[in-house]
């Protein structure tokens, strides 16, 4: 649909120019920002993946494509692939709790909405390694949760829950579930209630009304909270530590291990750089499809 | 209405929180009326709307389409479509698809489907545009498409709130037009709710003027301009001379300007308001045995223009309109004599709360032009053909429709 001009002529590329340079200051800083925090890092990582490890760390300047060959090992794709599944089952939760959260929370009057919002964020205030351990000290098998299944007579011996996966799925969720409310809850606010009423007007039941309006207008929220769980989630190392007890080995292990325990720089860099580079895949598709669902498919 | 009405609106009652938004409202709409809802930004005249609609429950009240009680209706099952004021088209589906929703929420055939929205977009002219997004349209064609999404189902009752508010001045003439030719072709019953009182006086057959929640007056535009029931009526339908004074006999005795002859069914003594409409008031340098006064301003319009004479005794300028332009001038001395006028109870207790001072610059000029324009035809249903200045062709929908009054009482 838009089409630029395909030859600018000299006068539009020079006033273009001009107006570039009238951005610049405005741009700088961010732009000085990303170079050096983000550019330079990521192309010193993608500049390890291509040589040989250090003996203590660090490199030696020999070419070698092994630390990509490594990739391919079963183990290293079946930690890859454990933390996708992780990280999506993660997502998949956080989505089914969260809709329903956000969507209460855009219905309540704005004084109860604050408070909520407040209560949803709250847990970020609080540091992070402490709300992990109190998982620790709620899942154990002396735990909370063991002593209160015992209490009622569910279990007689105290169940495992500790340093599994399913723990560490747990954990996930209750440190990302807000990234996944705010998001929902501000398309679904956003809404022009009108609509709503405009489907109901036309004889929609509420259910439909909510599936055929509702719904789709509030994917590209889903969306970006479904990114915004999916992405930490999936590099997360602490949880898969602590709560995992190091069994489960998620990327986000595998590249501290990498850089720390084995001294394997090279292979650790190439590892993050995938890692990377999957998450800019899942954020590029993310952002085509809210594009499709808000301006329609492409048209010629 | 000696038929049976098509919608029946009994002591229609609602309440928000402390404030009474309606109160006790009650009116019949014939079978293929054009009706209006007419009345300034918090009269009520939404509340009612969406009860028919039923977005809003009254506190009190039946309303009934064709004997059909609908307050223990829910939304979805009342056979009453609405335009919305938004137009609320949804942005996720193509023109096609927002036409169709109501058929499909319906659940009628896939092929039925097909031919009515094709139909109906012959019907709105917007057949070429089937496959594009609401964000890709015009003002005018997004408000074409809702029309048709909204009179698909062939509702008894189509409600339109504020349907030209959010357009242009130009497309809101043909827009205007094409209403009352698609009101005539698939003959509908229509009610609109508008602030705008050339909207309402343009198309509708009958208006209903609301204010503060309470009807006003129920009558044809013609009765509305030549017979107000009210000071409110006087003062927002078309532009008005309102002089208060007390009622005599004949006519209304206004404070420094003495007796002026009015007709009217007040008892003499109560408080009153003369009502003169510009077009009545006659300005020359001849004209004698009425008042003086002096030319403060003149705004020529084209068809006619509007002179503004400050006259001793009398707080604001009065307005006159003549046909053609005038060759008064300000600062030039002249007789002022009134023609034919009414009179409209006044409540003394209550300060004048419409239009004590007016910006004379722009608004006079605007129903000045309408009512010359038609002082000859019907009343004063004309369109605003010039110098609109109502605050909807600002692009401001809610904004109060300024008093189009000009007040001279003490």
């Amino acid at each position: 649909m838009t089409t630029t001009t395909p030859q600018a002529t000299p006068a539009v590329r020079a006033q273009r120019a001009r107006r570039g340079l009238a951005a610049a200051p405005f741009l700088a800083p961010g732009v000085f920002f990303l170079i050096v925090f983000m550019a330079i890092p990521v192309g010193l990582l993608a500049f390890y993946t291509f040589f040989k490890r250090g003996r203590f760390g660090g490199l030696v300047f020999e070419f070698t494509l092994d630390n990509w060959a490594k990739l391919a090992e079963p183990l290293y794709v079946g930690v890859i692939l454990q933390s996708v599944g992780l990280a999506f089952i993660v997502t998949v939760l956080a989505l089914l709790l969260g809709y329903p959260m956000a969507y209460a929370i855009a219905g309540l009057s704005p004084k109860w909405r604050t408070v909520a919002l407040i209560a949803v964020v709250l847990p970020f205030w609080t540091n992070f390694l402490i709300r992990t351990y109190a998982w620790i000290l709620l899942l154990n098998n002396a735990g909370f949760v063991n002593q209160w299944l015992q209490a009622i007579g569910i279990t007689d011996e105290p169940i495992s829950m500790l340093y599994t996966p399913q723990a560490i799925v747990v954990g996930l969720l209750y440190m990302y579930l807000p990234l996944m409310v705010l998001p929902l809850y501000a398309s679904l606010q956003q809404l022009d209630p009108s609509l709503r009423e405009a489907a109901t007007n036309l004889g929609a039941s509420p259910w439909r009304a909510f599936r055929t309006v509702t719904l789709p207008l509030s994917l590209p929220g889903a969306l970006t909270g479904c990114i915004f769980v999916f992405v930490p989630a999936m590099s997360n190392f602490v949880i898969p530590e602590l709560i995992g007890g190091g069994k489960t080995v998620m990327v986000g292990n595998l590249v501290r291990d990498q850089f720390y325990e084995a001294r394997d720089w090279p292979f650790g860099a190439t590892l993050a750089l995938v890692l990377t580079m999957l998450l800019v895949v899942v954020i590029v598709i993310q952002a085509a499809v809210s594009r499709r669902i808000t301006e329609g498919p492409r048209r010629g | 209405m000696t038929a049976e009405p098509l919608l029946r609106v009994d002591g229609v009652r609602a309440v928000y929180g402390d404030t009474v938004a309606l109160h006790d409202i009650s009116l019949d709409i014939a079978h293929n009326e054009f009706f209006a809802l007419l009345g300034p930004s918090g009269c009520g005249k939404t509340t009612l709307l969406r009860s028919i609609a039923g977005f809003e429950t009254p506190a009190a009240g039946r309303i009934t389409v064709d004997g059909l009680d609908l307050l223990p209706l829910p939304a979805h099952k009342r056979p009453v479509n609405m335009m919305f004021q938004s137009y609320a088209l949804f942005p996720h589906l193509s023109v096609e698809k927002n036409i169709a929703y109501g058929l499909e929420a319906e659940g009628v055939g896939r092929a039925e489907i097909r031919t009515r929205v094709g139909e109906v977009m012959e019907v709105v002219r917007l057949g070429h545009l089937a496959k594009r997004r609401p964000s890709q349209l015009s003002g005018g064609q997004r408000q074409r498409v809702a029309l048709a999404r909204a009179i698909i189902k062939r509702p008894k009752l189509l409600l339109l709130d504020e349907p030209l508010s959010a357009l242009d001045r130009q497309v809101r003439a043909s827009m205007q037009l094409e209403l009352k030719r698609l009101q005539h072709e698939v003959g509908l019953t229509f009610v609109v709710v508008t602030h705008d009182q050339e909207e309402a006086m343009s198309m509708a057959d009958r208006i209903a003027v609301l204010n503060e929640g309470r009807l006003e007056q129920l009558a044809s535009p013609q009765e509305l301009y030549a017979e107000p029931a009210s000071r409110f009526v006087a003062a927002f339908i078309g532009t008005a001379n309102l002089l208060d004074g007390e009622a005599t006999v004949d006519g209304v005795t206004v404070p420094g300007i003495g007796p002026v002859p009015a007709s009217h069914a007040l008892a003499a003594g109560s408080p009153a308001t003369a009502v003169v409409r510009p077009e009545d008031v006659t300005v020359g340098t001849e004209v004698s045995g009425g008042l003086r006064g002096t030319v403060v301003d003149t705004y020529f319009l084209g068809g006619a223009s509007t002179i503004s004479v400050e006259v001793p005794g009398l707080p604001a300028p009065l307005l006159a309109s003549v046909h053609g332009a005038t060759r008064l001038a300000r600062g030039a001395e002249v007789g002022v004599t009134f023609g034919r006028a009414t009179a409209v109870p006044r409540d003394p207790s209550q300060p004048p709360s419409y239009g004590t001072t007016i910006p004379t610059t722009a608004i006079p000029v605007t129903d000045a032009a309408t009512a010359a324009d038609t002082d000859e035809a019907a009343g004063a249903a004309g369109t605003a053909a010039t110098g609109d200045a109502s605050p909807a062709a600002t692009g401001a929908p809610e904004a109060s429709a300024p008093p189009r009054a000009q007040d001279v009482s003490a």
